[in-house]
């Protein structure tokens, strides 16, 4: 060998910077990490558990909305709830919604003529322990007109709803939902069956298909739906409180037309109930999209706070990594100064440790998600709803993952780059 | 050693360099107006006793650190004033560092290790590994290229080392105490190798030393003491004993 050492093709110089070095020094950082294993996964433990906390709390905040949302829908979107009595104002006196009943079959005809009203119907009900045979269970009866199903657009799946016919005439015909039916009948077919309510006999023309459950868990299923005039009469008694009901349920043409039924309502009862301009209202007109918009805001408020509380074990995590990289930069001085001597610039230094910062920060990330994911599966198990991993808050964390990396490594990663060559090699 | 007319341009060009260390309220002076000269192709130790600059100078020369004053010409380029990322760029084009103790990367491969310089050069891994290999097979080691250093002995790593710091193919070799850790043997196998790479590739080497028989082992011989060059010429055994020893004389009883 007597000619010179060949020197290398000379690489690209300039402009390209730091950006050839990013292959061979990915490599270095799995290798530098997975040269301390436990280490490494106890560093990154602290991300794992902030983004699955971020993952899992954001799924349910998502599944209470998505469940908020679905009741909204199911109960119509256009839907207004006229309840009697005052709403409460406040002071010593107030009276709670439906306290005193002031609404009439009468009212509820009137509303169903106003323009821009598709159905009006008046509604009372009451707890009972309903009977079949040998059977009891106790559920929630709805006394109704036919137009109750068109209101809930929720017509019977087996047998028919009970007839315009049938409601003047006080038939004693019921229809049950799917809870009753399984309750009272297990596998067998309740149409025709007889079920008692309160000791009066009704038979059973109609299940309803099954709507799940409502806002704040409640069993939509677990219902009895009665014809009214049967119900005042035989049901409640009668007497005094026979032409009275509870409420109106009124559906609306549109979501739009909701503000000016809602109006109509007011003007048409007030003047109907005979109220002097001094009066205030003796009943209640509940907005239901309303409601549910409001409802929908405190949750989304409550979810953003549960992924804000995982947000500070995030945050905590990256203390870990600027943590543990300190010590390991402090560990490898002496391998930053020999990297230094073959020509490491400061920018290569500070981009290895960023890298590893990095590495760690994205690589519990992703555990994490795994972590959430599988945790908000078995969450849907044992909640009352389904929780919702968005691909929103999956991007998202991988996004302040990376952030986080960057900024906790930045520190350590920087001292690295500022030592002294001649001091590090000595070390 | 006066330049001759027709003698290649110098690769090394001291004139006068002043190296100040803070220390405590003032300053500590390693070294005094050192001046000197190295031509390419050159075998020289530079030899002195632990603080006498003689580390100093090391790291003036291999460009881990500048001067306080004076001028340092590297093939011609003055680099008293350069950036830190210029610096780095000299070191890891033009200078190969060998040291006492080895100093190689333990995570990382023989073969990886000596490519270790060619990633920060920006070459293409096909050819940092293909060079590796080559460079290992030159120093004798074709068969360890997948070792780690702990899997080596010292002879093997400070060839690993020697292979490393031509992987680029560099115009100077800068060894501190490279046979400091070895045994006699091996030591004079490493030291072989030095002179077998100045001899037949031509790379410049300047071995930095305390021991004489290393030194021995080179053309010329700088030795300073106390922060000045007090012989610079042909190894004689009167450079290498340090001087006629009056230095010592004058405190002797």
């Amino acid at each position: 060998m007597n000619a010179p050492l060949p020197r290398p093709e000379a690489p690209p110089t300039g402009g390209a910077g730091m950006v050839p070095l990013l292959g061979p020094m990915l490599a270095e950082a799995v290798g530098a990490l997975s040269a301390n294993r436990l280490r490494s996964a106890l560093t990154m433990l602290g991300m794992v558990i902030g983004v699955a906390a971020v993952i899992l709390m954001l799924a349910i905040g998502n599944g209470v909305q998505n469940q908020v949302s679905r009741s909204i829908s199911a109960l119509g979107s256009n839907l207004l709830i006229v309840n009697s009595g005052a709403a409460r104002t406040g002071g010593g006196f107030s009276q709670g919604a439906g306290s005193r009943p002031t609404l009439t079959l009468d009212d509820a005809e009137a509303i169903a003529r106003l323009p821009d009203v598709v159905a009006a119907a008046p509604t009372s009900g009451f707890t009972a322990q309903v009977v079949a045979g040998p059977t009891n269970w106790l559920t929630q009866v709805t006394t109704t007109t036919p137009a109750w199903f068109t209101v809930q657009n929720w017509y019977p799946e087996e047998g028919r709803a009970f007839s315009a016919m049938e409601e003047r005439q006080a038939a004693r015909v019921a229809v049950i939902g799917q809870t009753v039916a399984r309750e009272l009948y297990g596998a067998s077919d309740p149409l025709g069956e007889r079920i008692r309510v309160r000791g009066v006999s009704f038979t059973i023309v109609g299940v309803l298909p099954e709507r799940g459950q409502g806002i704040g868990g409640v069993d939509r299923d677990d219902v009895v739906v009665l014809p009214l005039t049967a119900s005042l009469r035989l049901v409640q008694g009668g007497g005094a409180f026979r032409r009275f009901v509870r409420s109106i349920t009124v559906a609306a043409t549109t979501p739009d037309a909701m503000a000016d039924v809602e109006q109509a309502i007011a003007d048409l009862l007030r003047r109907r109930h005979g109220l002097s301009p001094r009066e205030e209202d003796d009943f209640s007109i509940t907005n239901l999209t309303a409601v549910g918009e409001t409802f929908q805001e405190t949750t989304g408020a409550i979810s953003l706070l549960l992924g804000a509380i995982g947000g500070i074990s995030l945050v905590v995590g990256g203390i870990g990594i600027m943590n543990i990289m300190l010590v390991s930069v402090t560990e490898r001085t002496r391998e930053i100064g020999i990297r230094m001597a073959l020509g490491a610039p400061r920018a290569a230094i500070r981009l290895q440790f960023l890298l590893e910062a990095l590495m760690l920060s994205i690589t519990g990330c992703a555990l994490g998600v795994l972590v959430g994911t599988g945790l908000a599966v078995v969450a849907s198990e044992f909640l009352p709803f389904p929780t919702v991993i968005s691909p929103a808050s999956v991007v998202a964390a991988f996004a302040i993952s990376a952030a986080i990396g960057i900024f906790f490594g930045w520190y350590p990663a920087t001292r690295a780059a500022k030592l002294s060559p001649i001091e590090a090699l000595r070390s | 050693m006066p330049a001759a007319p027709g003698d290649p341009p110098p690769l090394l060009a001291l004139e006068d360099i002043v190296k100040d260390y803070p220390s405590g309220a003032g300053s500590f002076r390693a070294l005094h107006g050192v001046g000197m000269t190295v031509r390419p192709g050159e075998f020289l130790a530079i030899m002195g006793p632990s603080g006498s600059g003689k580390s100093t100078l090391m790291n003036i020369i291999g460009a881990l650190d500048t001067p306080t004053a004076g001028r340092f010409r590297f093939d011609g380029e003055d680099i008293s004033a350069l950036s830190e990322p210029a610096l780095a760029r000299l070191r890891n084009r033009a200078i190969g560092f060998v040291f006492q103790q080895f100093n190689l990367l333990p995570r990382l491969t023989a073969r990886a290790n000596v490519a270790l310089p060619l990633v920060y050069a920006g070459v293409p891994a096909r050819e940092r590994l293909a060079r590796a290999d080559a460079l290992l097979a030159r120093v004798g080691l074709a068969d360890r290229t997948g070792s780690r250093p702990a899997q080596l002995s010292g002879g093997q790593q400070q060839r690993v080392a020697i292979a490393r710091a031509l992987a680029v193919g560099p115009r100077l070799l800068l060894a501190d105490e490279p046979t400091g850790a070895l045994d006699t043997r091996t030591g004079a196998e490493i030291l072989g190798l030095f002179k077998a790479l100045n001899r037949e590739a031509g790379v410049t080497v300047i071995l930095v030393t305390h021991d004489p028989g290393v030194a021995a082992a080179t053309d010329r011989v700088i030795r300073i003491q106390d922060g000045r060059i007090l012989h610079d010429g042909p190894p004689t055994p009167d450079a290498l004993a340090g001087g006629a020893g009056h230095h010592y004389a004058a405190v002797a009883p």
